[in-house]
């Protein structure tokens, strides 16, 4: 009797003691997100659709213009932009986490300050290279000039084909410190077991990186690239300071996240804005960051 | 302790090679924000006639302009108010969740851990729209307590994951002796798991702390009055509003770019404990 009071009391506890954090993250984290989603299925003015239209909104979105082309090109530009980060951010952060993880000096510092963008606002990174971009200072291509590479100056953030890459660099730019610290970790967690064999074997860099390291540190490889999708697949920060929330030239810039920024709180920007038809979208974007999460861990964890 | 490549000899050439990758990474890395600090204390004509030159004199009237005719100080406070106190929130419900996650077994308990870490990999601004419907409803529309409850929610799944690693390798030995003394289970997390806290708390509070102090979603949708700015969405405003003037815009980004940087130099480290927490273990 006594020892069944004493379990029932600690289970009381335990309930006291996941209370607070299982109320806030589950009334306005996951409830919000299912909510969002079912907004999906209603359409009317103002912040709260009420009239129920099953799936009027995703109908919209992927047979009427211009929702229909909105929405791919948001889709493809996604897309693009992900592979773009991946080379330039996680790729590079590969090459120099090998670099650093090599017998050299001062690599403390090589990586702080590799590490010191990651503590800025995306608004700031965004806005300090529009600034450097701008042919009014044209400061970037002054660099340029004196590099002798005046024939590549062009409007950067103007013209189609190179917004979107540039935008892709300022990503990486700024959050490449971000991969260099995992694979860092990862490299420096190979034990010397490992590393001596293949010192006995006399085998040489590219042979170390593919049979050796690649493979070992796969499931971090697996990490980063789940971070990088799923930012980039929720991205929206970049495109508003450095090409508007219009994602500018001519939607060359328009990703998932502009697209469902505009559409849901457009009123500001004189365009009537559709909050069922934002959930819609918002929804979209949470399918797609599942499918690819997925993909991932099943890519990271297979072993072969 | 790190047993590596570094052990290995490396001839003068590939050194040569690795350095001058290196460096030029760093310089890539270093001089836009070089010139954002530099340019924030020249005027505009120096700006545009000798960009690449240090300042003749460290001018601070770009400063004085962003702070006595803008209501800077007030979104630095909001700024501060809000993260610190969602931090607070953070690392008080995550303590206590994981303590009950680590310390004790119940049923569904591998359930909720991993209902909380599922928040890790869930984009927040995806419920934009209930959120915002909520704080509607709730009156918080335009209070920075919209904020502070967002970023607490926010930062939970990452509190959890970071603390129920640190307390699983805390020994039971010292909780159960003090149970056999008649010790509450609120009193054996008070004195005796708490006080072990410390290194854990700072990752936590650290590794949230950056991202929420730079935030741009949130105050762009939940806040519209000036005097609720907190700085980013006042960054963005101040820039819209002086676009042509350089050198202040040069002085509004810095000052918003300062703070965090020296906040990261000087403790990046548990940051980047928060950020391999549980990804990569040892």
């Amino acid at each position: 009797m006594e020892m069944f009071k004493k379990v029932k009391k600690v289970r009381y506890y335990i309930f006291l003691f996941l209370l607070p954090a299982l109320f806030i993250y589950t009334i306005f984290m996951i409830l919000p997100l299912f909510n969002s989603m079912r907004m999906s299925f209603y359409t009317g003015k103002g912040i709260v659709p009420d009239q129920f239209c099953g799936f009027q909104n995703y109908v919209k979105l992927f047979t009427q213009f211009p929702f229909r082309e909105r929405l791919s090109n948001a889709f493809l530009n996604n897309i693009k932009f992900f592979l773009m980060v991946s080379i330039f951010q996680n790729v590079t952060g590969f090459f120099l986490a090998i670099l650093l993880t090599r017998n050299v000096k001062g690599v403390k510092f090589f990586r702080t300050i590799y590490f010191l963008p990651t503590a800025l606002s995306v608004i700031v990174v965004g806005f300090l290279f529009r600034l450097i971009l701008n042919p009014v200072w044209g400061i970037f291509d002054k660099i340029l000039r004196v590099i002798g590479l005046d024939f590549l100056i062009r409007p950067w953030l103007g013209d189609p084909v190179t917004a979107l890459p540039v935008l892709a660099i300022v990503t990486a730019w700024h959050m490449i410190g971000i991969p260099i610290i995992f694979f860092t970790a990862g490299i420096d967690g190979i034990s010397e077991e490992i590393i001596e064999a293949s010192r006995i074997d006399g085998v040489n860099i590219w042979g170390e990186i593919r049979h050796m390291i690649f493979p070992l540190v796969k499931p971090i490889i697996g990490i980063v690239f789940i971070l990088t999708f799923v930012g980039n697949f929720s991205e929206f920060e970049i495109v508003y300071s450095m090409e508007t929330a219009y994602g500018n030239p001519a939607y060359a810039t328009d990703i998932f996240g502009s697209f469902f920024y505009r559409t849901t709180f457009g009123t500001v920007m004189n365009v009537v804005s559709d909050v069922g038809l934002g959930a819609a979208i918002a929804t979209i974007m949470f399918i797609l960051i599942l499918i690819g999460v997925i993909i991932f861990l099943r890519l990271s964890q297979r072993t072969d | 302790m790190n047993i590596n490549f570094k052990n290995r000899k490396v001839n003068y050439f590939t050194r040569f090679g690795i350095y001058f990758v290196l460096i030029f990474q760093c310089l890539i890395i270093a001089f836009p924000l070089f010139l954002m600090v530099m340019s924030s204390f020249k005027s505009n004509r120096e700006i545009f006639k000798a960009p690449f030159k240090l300042p003749a004199t460290l001018n601070m009237e770009n400063y004085r302009k962003l702070f006595l005719q803008s209501n800077y100080l007030r979104y630095f406070l909001n700024s501060i108010v809000v993260s610190l106190a969602a931090i607070l929130i953070i690392l008080i419900a995550s303590s206590l969740a994981s303590y009950a996650i680590s310390k004790y077994r119940f049923p569904l308990n591998k359930f909720i851990f991993f209902y909380f870490l599922a928040g890790l990999m869930i984009p927040i601004r995806l419920g934009t729209i209930n959120i915002m419907q909520m704080f509607i409803k709730l009156n918080l529309y335009n209070n920075l307590l919209s904020l502070i409850i967002i970023y607490s929610a926010y930062g939970i799944p990452a509190g959890i994951l970071i603390f129920t690693g640190f307390m699983n390798d805390i020994p039971n030995e010292l909780s159960d002796s003090a149970r056999v003394d008649g010790c509450s289970e609120i009193g054996i997390f008070r004195k005796i798991i708490v006080p072990l806290l410390g290194p854990a708390i700072v990752v936590v509070a650290v590794y949230n702390l950056i991202p929420i102090w730079n935030d741009f979603w949130f105050p762009l949708v939940l806040i519209n009055s000036d005097n609720l700015m907190t700085i980013p969405l006042a960054t963005a405003k101040l820039f819209g509003k002086h676009e042509t003037n350089y050198g202040l815009i040069f002085a509004i980004l810095t000052s918003a770019a300062v703070p965090p940087m020296i906040l990261f130099a000087t403790l990046s480290r548990y940051f980047i404990k928060g950020l391999t927490a549980g990804a990569i273990k040892g």
